[in-house]
């Protein structure tokens, strides 16, 4: 952020009315700067995310392939997605698996990296690059690393494990796939995680440390009583990252099958039937409004949460 | 901390100020691109093209140039083309694109997207074979489609194999499956198969149904009039399943590439795929490959049918030069510019009638011998059907049949309930 | 570079002690230290893994298989991937896209989260909750009427050409990606500035101090981790998306690098050795932003002792 660089001057002020004033209230120049400020992005997020979100639930209820004019269905592409696809149903139970491996597994992971980063390590730098290198990473990539790790026939993982005379279809085999899977995404969440983290560790007042072992407390102690509770901020910017991962997951299995034969996920879903040749807007619509409907169920949920644990 | 009004609003400003260079920037590039608003010049053709690959890429550009038109390419990845063909048709198509024959083509003329070039081909219709003019036609009787290059499907094999082995050619199903089973004995993996990404196991489906029940039920079934469970289809899968056990196995996790190496390695004895396999033959192993045709199921049909995709041109609904772009393509209809083309691309086969062959590798010859003998040319399964069945319906139901090939009447259900759906929208 | 195909290797508690620990090092730090290394080589794994092919010909890694001794290695790919995927152009044209987008979510979101957050403006909550809960969904719900929206907005011609629409320009694709990622930046920075005392804000209005003052010269300062931290995901974020680029575009030589390397693969024959090679090319720009801005959030700030 170096927008402006702020040449503001010790230099007194001509008076100071404002002493007074209620703390919160706003000038009419404040009023001004927070229209303008505030406004830009907030009709940007009406106007370009939430008019196509409802447009694409409107759309849900129609049939449409981007030519022909717009029919309207009823319930019909819902009766298809639900009783009649036979992906819908194995892609949703496939969001819910990535949400609980990344939940149990990735996301603690990155926690605990984080705070073992977070101390005067050798080498830290190091570490921290390596850990989030998979972050940026494209889809090509992360594709290309899948297959080398796990082909059947030219893999890496196959040649050193020694099953080369019978060996295991880390990608084909569906019942198998999912977990190989699993183990990439967790390779670039734990490095995401780990950067949110530690830059919400490197924010904790370290007197709180002090104070903690002065009443004798050990490291792991005040961890779990000092540290983990002044970083509620963050955890709970990591659960909703956790979740809207879990949700939109996408790319790695994507960039493997185009999330096929025991990949499917329900962004997957949308983008078969949206974004490719397909065209069938009504279909991909209606998965999107479930997607949009277990969102708001989440955040409903937690919005509940925060309300009562701040009352204000 | 002191506070200065001037200072902050004056801060802000320049705040302000720096905001709308973040976003004057592109303008400003964009405007140094294209300083003129009324467009080049007068009998320009811009040119839509899905050639993204280096060495396609400048043959066309080398044909294009010597044209005698001038023409402004604008290149997308093949991939990105595909998906973005309808939205790209529908604001801002270039004059000529770049695209596929049969229903695919047919799709959009019927949709008013695609410009009516009968009078081209009452120039040129003469060069091509009928089986390429009907490939060109839309649902109303025009042609809107110029056909440029096709490739057929086929059994490829390793001439030296076979010599080593003994084996022959075989032209019945029975001989088919009898040879894939005596590789396995040999300690061969039998026939390679690499569906990874869907598409491939596609083709012996088209040839086990049109070998079946012939190239008009084929159609009709791809145009979504026939039921999916009807006897015919359950036996398409029923064949099938015969020679599922003599692939290699493990098809849904490899690449059609991983399946031809296994070919080129010596490891499989038989792959079903296009030309386009040849790419990873090199020198010797490519002289070493051959191919015969998919092997005859009834007599009735015999042979009568190939799989050979065609890509051609097609002109946007209404574009800016007609005469430019017209003159374009009769241009790349002709054996000239074909032939040019075809002298990067070893795996294809021009489609004019007139083009000289003299330079072409075996391969190639015995692919215009196969087509001309034929009396259908097939597209492909995903170019012969409604794109959304292609993708969200069959390739995961091939994939599925693959996984499970026990349950045909389960996955013919699947499919026609998907189907009933897809084909009404 | 040469040889460095070692396995990826599961984390387990390490039995033996790295090579030539020091004297002076107690217990847990080696086992902390082992324990690291571990890891470390396991997130490397992969990548050396790719860039180890990157260094071999297809025709090797596809006979060979992609463990195996190399016959032959050079950089050859990368300097066809350099030249035929045209990766400077495309590389510009990211940063066209990238370096605004990125810019503008970072300002914006931070000067809202602020708001909301330390003055606890009257409907803040509801503003968090409209810009979380736009960000929960994929970007491919949106798309569609985005698409038509855009097809339908004209531009001067200077703005946007040929199409002279919202649809193909840098504008639309700029502005979507502002939209996109400023709810998520709203949602992650009003978090982190839950830690900032409201005291702080509070002294600099007692001094007088504007909305825009407290914003600029007592907030960001503070949140420089978490900007620091936010800025690298967000660039690593924008710069390797291709879906809003290529759905709301059209012309080719518009698109940004992720495309470029589309062009690498061929429509049935891909070199992946060459693909990697590109892609590795292609993450370099991220690595070096990781890099720049890892001061921000590696150098804790001690929040009492900042003066503005």
């Amino acid at each position: 952020m170096t927008i402006v660089v702020p040449d503001v001057v010790d230099e007194p002020a001509p008076r100071k009315p404002t002493r007074r004033r209620r703390v919160g209230r706003f000038t009419p120049r404040d009023v001004a700067v927070v229209g303008v400020l505030l406004g830009i992005p907030v009709a940007l997020d009406v106007l370009l995310i939430w008019g196509p979100t409802l447009a694409s639930v409107g759309l849900s209820f129609t049939s449409w392939d981007l030519v022909k004019p717009i029919k309207p269905v009823g319930t019909q592409n819902y009766e298809y997605i639900f009783d009649t696809y036979p992906k819908f149903w194995p892609a949703f139970q496939h969001n819910v698996l990535w949400l609980l491996f990344l939940a149990l597994v990735a996301t603690p992971f990155g926690l605990l990296l984080a705070v073992l980063l977070d101390k005067q390590v050798r080498l830290t730098r190091f570490y921290q690059t390596t850990l989030y290198l998979p972050v940026v990473l494209s889809l090509a990539v992360v594709g290309f690393i899948a297959q080398l790790i796990y082909s059947r026939d030219y893999g890496v993982l196959n040649a050193v494990i020694g099953r080369t005379d019978n060996p295991v279809d880390w990608i084909g085999d569906p019942s198998i796939n999912l977990w190989a899977v699993l183990v990439l995404v967790g390779w670039r969440h734990v490095g995401y995680v780990m950067l949110l983290y530690l830059a919400g560790l490197k924010a904790v007042d370290p007197t709180l440390k002090e104070a903690a072992a002065i009443d004798g407390a050990n490291e792991v102690q005040t961890f779990l009583r000092v540290v983990f509770h002044a970083l509620r901020p963050v955890h709970v910017i990591v659960l909703v990252i956790t979740f809207i991962e879990a949700l939109r997951a996408f790319d790695v299995a994507y960039a493997i099958n185009r999330g096929r034969n025991g990949l499917e996920l329900l962004s997957v879903l949308v983008t078969d039937h949206i974004v490719g040749e397909a065209s069938l807007i009504g279909i991909g619509s209606a998965i999107a409004v479930v997607m949009l409907v277990i969102s708001t169920v989440f955040i409903i949920t937690y919005l509940t949460q925060a309300f009562r644990q701040d009352p204000r | 901390m002191v506070y200065s009004p001037a200072l902050s609003r004056r801060t802000l400003l320049r705040g302000a100020a720096l905001g709308a260079g973040a976003f004057a920037v592109p303008a400003a590039l964009v405007a140094c691109e294209k300083p003129t608003s009324t467009g080049g010049g007068a009998n320009e053709v811009t040119f839509g093209s899905n050639y993204s690959d280096a060495v396609p890429k400048q043959a066309l550009a080398d044909v294009l140039a010597a044209s005698g038109v001038n023409v402004k390419v604008n290149t997308v990845d093949h991939n990105t083309f595909q998906e973005n063909l309808t939205r790209y048709l529908q604001t801002t198509p270039d004059d000529v694109f770049t695209w596929f024959a049969g229903y695919r083509m047919q799709y959009f003329a019927a949709q008013g997207l695609s410009m009516d070039i009968s009078d081209v081909w009452s120039e040129i219709g003469g060069n091509f074979s009928p089986a390429l003019r009907a490939a060109s036609t839309g649902a109303d009787g025009k042609q809107y489609f110029v056909p440029f290059y096709y490739y057929p499907w086929a059994v490829f094999y390793r001439k030296s194999v076979f010599a080593e082995k003994g084996y022959s050619i075989p032209k019945t199903w029975d001989e088919y499956k009898a040879l894939a089973a005596k590789m396995k004995s040999d300690g061969l993996e039998g026939i390679s198969l690499g569906n990874k990404d869907g598409w491939p196991a596609m083709g012996t489906f088209d040839y086990i149904n049109m070998r079946l029940n012939g190239y008009d039920f084929h159609i009709s079934l791809m145009a979504g009039k026939e039921s999916w469970e009807d006897a015919k289809v359950k036996q398409v899968f029923s064949l099938w399943r015969e020679i599922v056990p003599l692939y290699q196995a493990g098809a849904n996790g490899r690449t059609w590439q991983e399946g031809a190496q296994s070919l080129a390695q010596k490891k499989t004895g038989l792959y079903v795929l296009g030309m386009f396999v040849g790419q990873q033959f090199q020198g010797a192993d490519y002289e070493d490959l051959d191919y015969f045709p998919f092997p005859v199921i009834t007599e009735a049909n015999g042979q009568d049918a190939i799989e050979a995709p065609i890509d051609g041109f097609m002109l946007s609904k209404s574009p800016k030069n007609v005469a430019g772009s017209k003159q374009l393509l009769k241009y790349l209809g002709g054996a000239e510019a074909q032939v040019k083309y075809l002298k990067s691309d070893p795996n294809n086969v021009a489609t004019n009638n007139k083009a000289d062959t003299s330079g072409y590798n075996a391969l190639q010859k015995k692919a215009i011998e196969m087509v001309s003998s034929a009396k259908h040319i097939s597209q492909f399964l995903d170019r012969d059907t409604v794109p959304a069945f292609a993708s969200t319906v069959m390739i995961p139901s091939l994939q599925s049949f693959l996984n499970n090939p026990a349950d045909v009447d389960g996955l013919c259900k699947k499919i026609e309930e998907q189907k009933k759906t897809i084909f009404t929208t | 570079m040469t040889s460095t195909a070692t396995p990826a290797r599961t984390v387990a508690p390490p039995a033996v002690e790295p090579a030539r620990p020091r004297r002076r090092i107690r217990g847990p730090r080696v086992v902390l230290h082992v324990f690291l290394w571990v890891v470390a080589i396991g997130w490397l794994a992969p990548l050396l893994l790719a860039v180890y092919a990157s260094l071999r010909p297809y025709a090797e890694t596809a006979e060979f298989g992609y463990f195996s001794w190399p016959r032959s290695l050079s950089l050859d790919y990368y300097f066809e991937a350099w030249s035929r995927g045209g990766l400077p152009k495309y590389f510009v044209n990211t940063l066209i896209i990238a370096v605004p987008a990125v810019i503008l979510t970072l300002f914006f979101a931070s000067f809202v989260a602020f708001l909301i957050s330390r003055r606890r403006i009257p409907g803040g909550k509801l503003l968090l909750i409209m810009f979380t809960a736009g960000n929960l969904l994929p970007q491919q719900v949106i798309v569609t009427p985005l698409y038509i929206m855009y097809s339908k907005i004209p531009l001067p011609w200077y703005m946007s050409w040929p199409s002279e629409k919202l649809f193909d320009s840098y504008w639309g694709v700029i502005a979507i990606h502002v939209a996109f990622q400023t709810g998520f930046c709203v949602f992650v920075l009003s978090n982190y500035m839950e830690t900032i005392p409201t005291e702080l804000v509070e002294a600099s209005i007692v001094d007088g101090a504007g909305v825009w003052r407290q914003y600029w010269q007592v907030i960001l300062p503070l949140i420089r981790p978490a900007l620091g931290a936010l800025g690298t995901l967000e660039f690593a974020f924008i710069y390797n998306d291709f879906f809003w680029a290529v759905l709301l575009m059209s012309s080719g030589d518009k698109f940004p690098i992720t495309s470029a390397l589309n062009n690498l693969r061929a429509v049935y024959f891909t070199d992946y050795n060459l693909l990697a090679a590109g892609s590795i090319l292609v993450a370099l720009p991220t690595i070096i932003v990781f890099f720049v801005l890892q001061r921000q959030f590696i150098s804790g700030l001690t929040l009492g002792a900042n003066k503005g």
